[in-house]
């Protein structure tokens, strides 16, 4: 076995040639593989589909007025959702991190949860009370002589809900950052003279911009993948019009027309993001860990402070969790409906478990390569995974059920194959996490362990690991959360026979069985509460 | 030893995929009768079922015929297009052996593929040729019937429009809902265009629009939206009234049939059988039980649809399939899809 060297300057002089970077140790490049074949597929598969059409066609369906419209629609509510949700996941984060907010990990915990609504049960609670006509909101107005609310539909539903219910993504990667920070660098600065203010802005938020545009890259992808808040909402985005496709006209080959045009878009905004990378260092020479930090006193700004959460939990929680409990009033006996989905809630948790844990596996090395071994292709790939999680979950389902059908019969609609759908879709989610806490850890670190004889198996279990370890469970959590509402692909790849809570909901909604929706997201909210309590407990707290 | 910890872990999770597949082979917990030995009309063997309609409403039939057949069924539920894509993907692979379709148009769709087998003529007599594919490529096991339903605090039965033309009124303007992507209301565009042809549905499109139709994406979420008063009348089909009516006896909206016009068409949910598969005697056999009057009833009054085969009465407190005045269509007729979605884009409501 020849020993590599990992790279540093001193070594890299010494041994090698100058200007020859380090080769990545082999099973990192072998996992980093498999995860790119599999992100490879959906994109395949479009291609196949699309040259089904001659040229001419195409192009005269690119440029309907309405495919323009939807572009257009797609990314302007994409921009203001991302707004909107940095507005709320920012101040969240840093109230829950930083300062002596009462309740601090109950409020870490409660903003969290709205990841785990699934998006049709959330933009039902927000009609259900913001409704033009006998919601909640306007049968409180109506003694005041108010008929009928300004309309929810179209884009301010659109935005409001989907910014309130996808926010989630950006926070968990933004509060992973503010942990990550060395705290002797924000002391530092306050000792050269900068006041708070001035430390904030010139130190802490800079340090954050990985993890800030991490998140923020979830949240457009995640809002121009939802299919359930455009269709409820009533709003003309590119998911709706691939969803016409399938639906109406059962015509593939169109559908993977416009998913290939969403991989273009996607692909632009993957683009953007890359350029506003930049070369600067987010370690300090220490480690980070294990010093305590000093926490920021509200004072009398604890009151604001507390409304804004409160406000956030009650249109992103309270809201749907009210309208979930008055559904399941109505039930005659609630506990018995309850008491059926268990064993559905136990199927739930075991696919969302499986997909949290073998997309972590592999999205370790696909961060890591990207981050310590920037090169061509590792760009590519940590670059091309956050794909599969811009499509709407049907055009990655079906593009696994042709390969799947066709070149792996064996493995078709069984349990390993539905988790690698998961890891297709989700894969990026925890890339982005790994990725932030990887670049605040000092790469030194790493070359010590292995100028002291460690192998980089060893170094990566030893060092590595336990340094991003925030990063691993903050992208553990975003895949349970995700993978267990996804609907399209767990219909079409899961072994026959097996449900899920959110196929329930999906049904029961579908079929007006609304006792039953009730408690199958009851059960979904639950298990999603249960996880997110253990995962919070291994974050490190200062207290 | 953390190494060997490390290991451990991986073992066991590569341990439980594999316990995943097992357990995916094995019978699932849900078919209690799948091991017992066949007891009436035996057929026996395996059936993979793709099921567009769901558990909660023909589940209890195919554990019926299940117990009764000692068949093995399978089915996978989701949703009736997504399927439909799903088979023609699968191609000669499918693990499919019958489609069951919420519509028309899906079964058309896999016809027109030439995904389906022929069904035997006998089968095929049991329904009107109304309401299956002329060539015998798939047979309508229920009906529903599209319906104008009202918010009865919100309207007057006096008021009620008798045509769908009606509803291009000025004092319909915004409290119409209806739902441009959804497949039965396509079926009903299909339908208008064939009774009053291309340019008369265009218009009736535009006019629609033009009087700010309330879009929603679904059934469902129209009869939802009446119930709260947001919308006045809505396009939908007959069987989701009865669904909310079951939780809240109070709620206040009605069925309206208009007449002699698409406005009340009725449309089929119904199978295929998938040219791949390797059973087609249990294919076969099931659609013969689910044309039995026994079955036929279910329909009527589990899921307020109406039964197709002949001489089965309809669901109780439904208007019977011959006193709504149904323009006589031919569902056959109703794949031009394409048309109709050319049609409603025409019009700017696609």
């Amino acid at each position: 076995m020849t020993k590599q060297f990992p790279r540093s300057s001193i070594i890299d002089k010494l041994v090698l040639n100058k200007g020859q970077a380090a080769r990545p140790p082999l099973f990192l490049v072998l996992m980093g593989a498999i995860a790119a074949i599999g992100i490879a597929l959906p994109l395949v598969y479009l291609i196949i589909r699309t040259m089904g059409i001659s040229g001419e066609q195409l192009w005269e369906f690119v440029r309907r007025r309405q495919t323009l419209e939807i572009i257009f629609n797609s990314i302007v509510m994409a921009i203001v959702v991302t707004l909107l949700s940095a507005l709320i996941a920012l101040p969240l984060a840093f109230l829950t991190v930083r300062t002596d907010l009462p309740w601090r990990r109950f409020w870490a915990i409660v903003t969290t949860l709205p990841l785990a609504i699934p998006t049709y049960v959330g933009s039902f609670a927000l009609i259900a009370t913001f409704g033009p006509r006998g919601s909640l909101l306007q049968s409180w107005l109506a003694p005041l002589g108010v008929e009928r609310l300004p309309s929810i539909y179209g884009w301010p539903g659109v935005v409001a809900a989907i910014a309130l219910f996808s926010y989630p993504y950006l926070l968990l990667s933004v509060r992973t950052g503010l942990q990550g920070i060395d705290p002797a660098m924000e002391e530092s600065a306050r000792s050269l003279g900068h006041n708070s203010w001035s430390v904030f802005f010139r130190v802490t938020l800079p340090q954050l911009q990985p993890s800030i545009v991490a998140g923020a890259l979830l949240v457009i992808l995640y809002a121009l993948r939802d299919f359930g808040t455009p269709s409820l909402m009533r709003f003309n985005s590119f998911t709706r019009a691939i969803f016409t496709q399938y639906r109406a006209s059962f015509n593939l080959n169109f559908a993977a027309a416009l998913s290939l045009m969403l991989v273009v878009l996607v692909s632009i905004i993957l683009w953007l993001e890359y350029q506003a990378r930049t070369q600067a260092k987010y370690y300090s020479r220490g480690s980070a860990l294990g010093r305590k930090r000093q926490l920021i006193r509200l004072g009398p700004w604890k009151w604001p402070a507390l409304a804004f959460c409160s406000l956030v939990t009650l249109l992103c929680l309270v809201l749907p969790i009210g309208v979930i409990l008055y559904w399941l009033l109505r039930a005659t006996a609630p506990l018995a409906v309850l008491r059926s989905i268990l064993s559905i809630a136990l199927n739930s948790a075991w696919a969302a478990g499986l997909a949290a844990l073998f997309s972590t596996l592999f999205a370790l090395p696909v961060a890591i390569l990207g981050v310590r071994f920037p090169g061509r292709l590792t760009t590519l790939i940590e670059r091309a995974s956050y794909i599969g999680f811009g499509l709407p979950g049907v055009v990655v389902a079906l593009s696994l059920v042709f390969f799947g059908a066709n070149y792996a019969p064996w493995l078709y609609q069984t349990m390993p194959m539905l988790i690698f759908a998961y890891l297709v879709m989700f894969l990026p989610q925890s890339v982005g996490t790994i990725r932030g806490s990887l670049l605040q850890v000092n790469p030194r670190l790493e070359e010590s362990a292995r100028c002291l004889g460690q192998t980089p198996w060893q170094t990566l279990r030893k060092v590595t690991i336990p340094l991003v370890r925030p990063g691993i469970i903050s992208g553990v959590a975003l895949i349970f959360l995700t993978a267990i509402k996804e609907l399209p692909a767990t219909l079409l790849l899961s072994p026959i026979g097996f449900r899920t809570l959110a196929s329930q909901i999906w049904v029961a909604t579908n079929n007006a069985a609304f006792i039953d929706a009730a408690a199958a997201s009851l059960g979904l909210l639950l298990v999603c509460t249960i996880l997110t309590l253990v995962l919070l407990s291994q974050e490190q707290y200062s207290t | 030893m953390k190494r060997r910890k490390f290991f451990f872990l991986v073992g066991l999770a590569a341990i439980s995929g594999s316990l995943a597949i097992a357990c995916n082979n094995g019978p699932t917990a849900t078919d209690p009768a799948a091991e017992s030995p066949a007891t009436l009309v035996a057929t026996g063997g395996e059936l993979n079922i793709y099921s567009g309609r769901n558990e909660q409403l023909i589940g209890p039939l195919l554990e019926r015929y299940e117990a009764e057949t000692g068949t093995k069924i399978n089915v996978r539920y989701g949703d009736t297009a997504e399927l439909a894509a799903a088979i023609l993907e699968e191609g000669q692979n499918s693990p499919a052996d019958v489609f069951f379709g919420q519509d028309a148009g899906a079964l058309g769709a896999l016809q027109r593929a030439n995904r389906t087998k022929s069904i035997p003529e006998e089968i095929l007599n049991k329904v009107d040729s109304r309401f299956r594919s002329p060539e015998g490529q798939w047979i309508g096991i229920s009906g529903r019937a599209r319906v104008i339903d009202y918010n009865t605090e919100l309207v007057n039965e006096n008021e009620l429009p008798n045509s769908i033309w009606e509803l291009t009124e000025e004092k319909w303007r915004g409290r119409v809902g209806w739902a441009p992507t959804n497949g039965s209301f396509q079926a009903f565009v299909t339908a208008l265009r064939l009774v009053e042809g291309d340019d008369r549905a265009l218009e009736w499109l535009e006019a629609m629009r033009d009087n700010d139709a309330q879009v929603y994406s679904n059934n469902t979420t129209i009869v939802e939206a009446l119930g709260r008063g947001e919308i006045a009348l809505g396009l939908v089909n007959n069987y989701y009234l009865p669904r909310f009516q079951e939780e809240d006896p109070n709620f206040p909206v009605a069925h309206h049939y208009t007449q002699n016009d698409p406005g009340s068409m009725i449309n089929v949910a119904g199978v295929a059988i998938i040219d791949t598969t390797e059973h087609e005697e249990q294919a076969i056999s099931l659609i013969e039980y689910l044309l039995t009057p026994e079955s036929q009833q279910y329909f009527a009054q589990e899921t307020n649809e109406y039964p197709l085969a002949t001489g089965v009465p309809g669901p109780d407190e439904q208007v019977p399939l011959e006193q709504i005045n149904a323009p006589d269509i031919d569902l056959s007729n109703l794949d031009d899809l394409e048309g109709t979605l050319n049609l409603l884009q025409q019009a700017g409501v696609l």
